[in-house]
């Protein structure tokens, strides 16, 4: 796993000193809101609706067992005793006191963490693939590369103050888990005839204008990656509308400008910057590989338990197959039914950093789906492990299903907001649980987001779901077959949106509707949908309507 | 100017981020119950002013819709209804304060 060197050690000392000589200053009143709002914003502290909000990086999801207890403690000393997972890979704290956060910071850095650049027009926090050197399915570990890109990123002197925010997600693997089709940039690694390259998409994003990133190069070789990577910033710096936010973001650079001519800027930039670069990029990139070497893999045996029928349906819906056969990749669920999507409480955190440690060579990792993963179990412990996270709630077998929902933070705690998520998504959760039904309906994405911003995801939700406020009235609209995936989709707009107590029994319905519909029990809802489109749901969903108009 | 013209202003309190409201003693409440409720856009306006000022003991002041209930002034809206209760998912924010 990557250490910090020396240098980054120093530079987040220096950054935490001087915010808290700008904290000081703000408490005292020398300085006005005005003035330190974008010093507390580029350090990650947002003001909410009912307190501050501190939103700490987790580059590419990867924590060891220490992190987590740092975060633990944060949770637990300073907030009150929990912390949120994001579909950002970043887990942010809900109450901080503004005089807390130098403390913060401080006992964040002890343990390589920090909340730099998880705000304001950079390069934000890089996300990948969850399952990062450990998935069956992987060509390459996309890590090293990440990390090479938060380096390159962190503080850039000519990307401070990009148009608009610019997010980077990076996959291994074909099975895309990392949703790059909505970043700015997304990269996927790929082989051809042996040699690693990436595949590079742009424009991608969700937000007030959602849109599928676009490929802007099939085949990338590797020595090319960071230049090419600048060249595209660099390009978007110069032509990236300034003058309405809305407007901002590369999707939409893109979408004005063209493909073709995005593209030959950037082949034109590419000229200058690889020479600049002059393979520096790439003995770095080499050393950065040094620190993601596979662990030690225990090669005693693949002695695997005998199975309980609980232990077997935990296997069955949370763990993945491993690269290497004696092991196994288990997810842990943060959505206990009736339980807020990817908060954990400071015991949980303690807990799963122990399991990390005991059983896991010291790895953890933050799902975008807000889950928490035990990259590296041996198979021959799983049933140890399944008993401890029974033991401590933390064993809910519901991966992939109708319970393990996305939802952003919503009015309940966003300032943004237009409707909440938290408590939809809850409902949801247990509704389905008390009918019966989340078994027989299976694999499922459902993705809540409270306002048109998009943080939930829903657009690419098998079933998005969009909390509005319409006249003064919490009011939520259903999409219908997104993808997240390498099949990406941003899914359709099903018709009028539904109150708060109306969406259940109207989901009921659509989902009934699919039990019927799908062709056998193997057929999943979203390939049900791609066969017989959005008609058959629509009419579910608005059953009077269907009747007025043969009414009519 | 609207006769309905019914606003209160309201801010998070610097220190701890805390909801609060400008009350009729001239300093910011903790409870809505105690806020003054203006009834023309001047002397809100002129409040609102005077909050921008106090940028040393809140952030972000803005006017919020109030009406008039049995217990006092409330907010019109639901987002404000929130911020004056807390979160729904954990008894936190000013719920929490209310049962001490
Ligand atoms: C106070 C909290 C938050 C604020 C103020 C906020 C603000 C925003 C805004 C303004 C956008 C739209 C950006 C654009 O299109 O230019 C956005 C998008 C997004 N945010 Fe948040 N957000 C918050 C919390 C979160 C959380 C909790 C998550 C993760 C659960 C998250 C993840 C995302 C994602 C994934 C997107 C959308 C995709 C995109 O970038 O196109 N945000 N957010
Ligand atoms: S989608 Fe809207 S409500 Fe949800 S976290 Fe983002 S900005 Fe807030």
């Amino acid at each position: 796993m990557y250490r910090y060197t020396e240098f980054d050690e120093n530079f987040l000392r220096a950054r935490n000193a001087q915010f808290r000589a700008q904290v000081a200053r703000r408490l005292s009143g020398e300085l006005t809101e005005d003035e330190f709002k974008p010093l507390r914003l580029m350090n990650g502290l947002y003001l909410q609706l009912h307190a501050y909000m501190l939103r700490v990086a987790i580059p590419y999801g990867t924590l060891n067992s220490a992190q987590m207890r740092g975060l633990a403690r944060v949770a637990r000393q300073w907030d009150k005793g929990y912390g949120h997972f994001t579909t950002r890979q970043n887990i942010q704290f809900n109450w901080p006191k503004l005089e807390d956060v130098p403390d913060i910071l401080d006992a964040l850095a002890e343990v390589g963490l920090h909340a730099i650049q998880t705000s304001g027009n950079t390069v934000r926090n890089v996300t990948a693939d969850h399952f990062a050197g450990a998935a069956a399915d992987e060509i390459a570990d996309p890590r090293p590369v990440a990390e090479l890109i938060r380096q390159w990123s962190t503080d850039h002197p000519e990307f401070q103050f990009l148009p608009r925010k610019f997010k980077i997600a990076v996959t291994g693997s074909p099975n895309d888990r990392a949703v790059t089709a909505a970043h700015d940039i997304g990269l996927r690694i790929v082989a051809r005839d042996g040699e690693i390259g990436y595949q590079v998409l742009v424009g991608g994003g969700l937000g007030r204008t959602p849109m599928i990133g676009k490929v802007l190069v099939e085949f990338l070789p590797e020595t090319d990656l960071l230049p090419y990577i600048e060249a595209i910033v660099a390009v978007y710096n110069l032509i990236g509308r300034r003058d309405n936010k809305y407007k901002a973001r590369i999707k939409i650079t893109l979408h004005e400008t063209g493909l073709d001519e995005i593209k030959r800027l950037v082949e034109e930039e590419l000229i200058a910057r690889r020479a600049a670069f002059k393979g520096v990029d790439q003995r770095l990139l080499e050393e950065i590989r040094g620190h993601f070497a596979p662990p030690d893999f225990n090669t005693g045996g693949n002695s695997a338990p005998t199975l309980s029928p609980a232990l077997r349906a935990f296997i069955d819906s949370n763990v993945t197959a491993h690269r290497h056969t004696n092991y196994a990749i288990v997810t842990v669920s943060m959505k206990s039914h009736g339980a807020t999507p990817g908060d954990a409480t400071a015991t949980q955190m303690e807990v799963l950093a122990d399991l990390a440690e005991t059983y896991g060579h010291d790895e953890l990792r933050i799902s975008h789906e807000q889950n928490v993963i035990l990259p590296y179990i041996p198979r021959s412990a799983l049933s140890d492990l399944y008993q401890r996270l029974k033991a401590a709630g933390l064993a809910t077998a519901n991966i992939g299903k109708i319970s393990d929902i996305i939802a952003c933070p919503g009015m309940d705690y966003c300032a943004l907001a237009t409707a909440r998520s938290i408590p939809i998504a809850k409902e949801i959760a247990t509704h389905f649980r008390d009918i019966g039904l989340e078994e027989e309906i299976g694999a499922l994405k459902i993705k809540i987001s409270g306002c048109i911003n998009a943080c939930g995801h829903h657009h690419v939700g098998h079933i998005g779901i969009l909390g509005l406020d319409r006249a003064g009235v919490e009011n939520y609209q259903i999409t219908l077959g997104g993808d997240h995936n390498e099949a990406a989709a941003i899914g359709e707009r099903a018709g009028p949106g539904f109150s708060a107590d109306a969406l259940i029994p109207a989901l009921e319905r659509l989902l009934r509707a699919y039990l019927t519909l799908r062709d056998g029990v193997d057929e999943p809802f979203i390939t049900t949908y791609r066969r017989v489109g959005l008609d058959p749901f629509k009419a579910a969903l608005y059953p009077q309507e269907g009747a007025q108009d043969v009414a009519a | 100017m609207s006769r309905d013209y019914s606003k209160i202003l309201t801010a998070n309190d610097l220190r701890l981020g805390d909801v609060v409201y400008w009350a009729a003693d001239q300093r910011w409440a903790q409870a809505i119950t105690d806020a003054v409720v203006f009834s023309d856009i001047a002397t809100a306006e002129a409040a609102l002013a005077t909050a921008f000022a106090q940028s040393d003991l809140v952030v972000g002041p803005y006017l919020i819709d109030a009406i008039t209930t049995e217990t006092g002034p409330a907010p019109a809206h639901f987002r404000e209804a929130f911020r004056m209760r807390g979160p729904s998912n954990y008894p936190h924010g000013k719920q929490e304060q209310a049962q001490g």
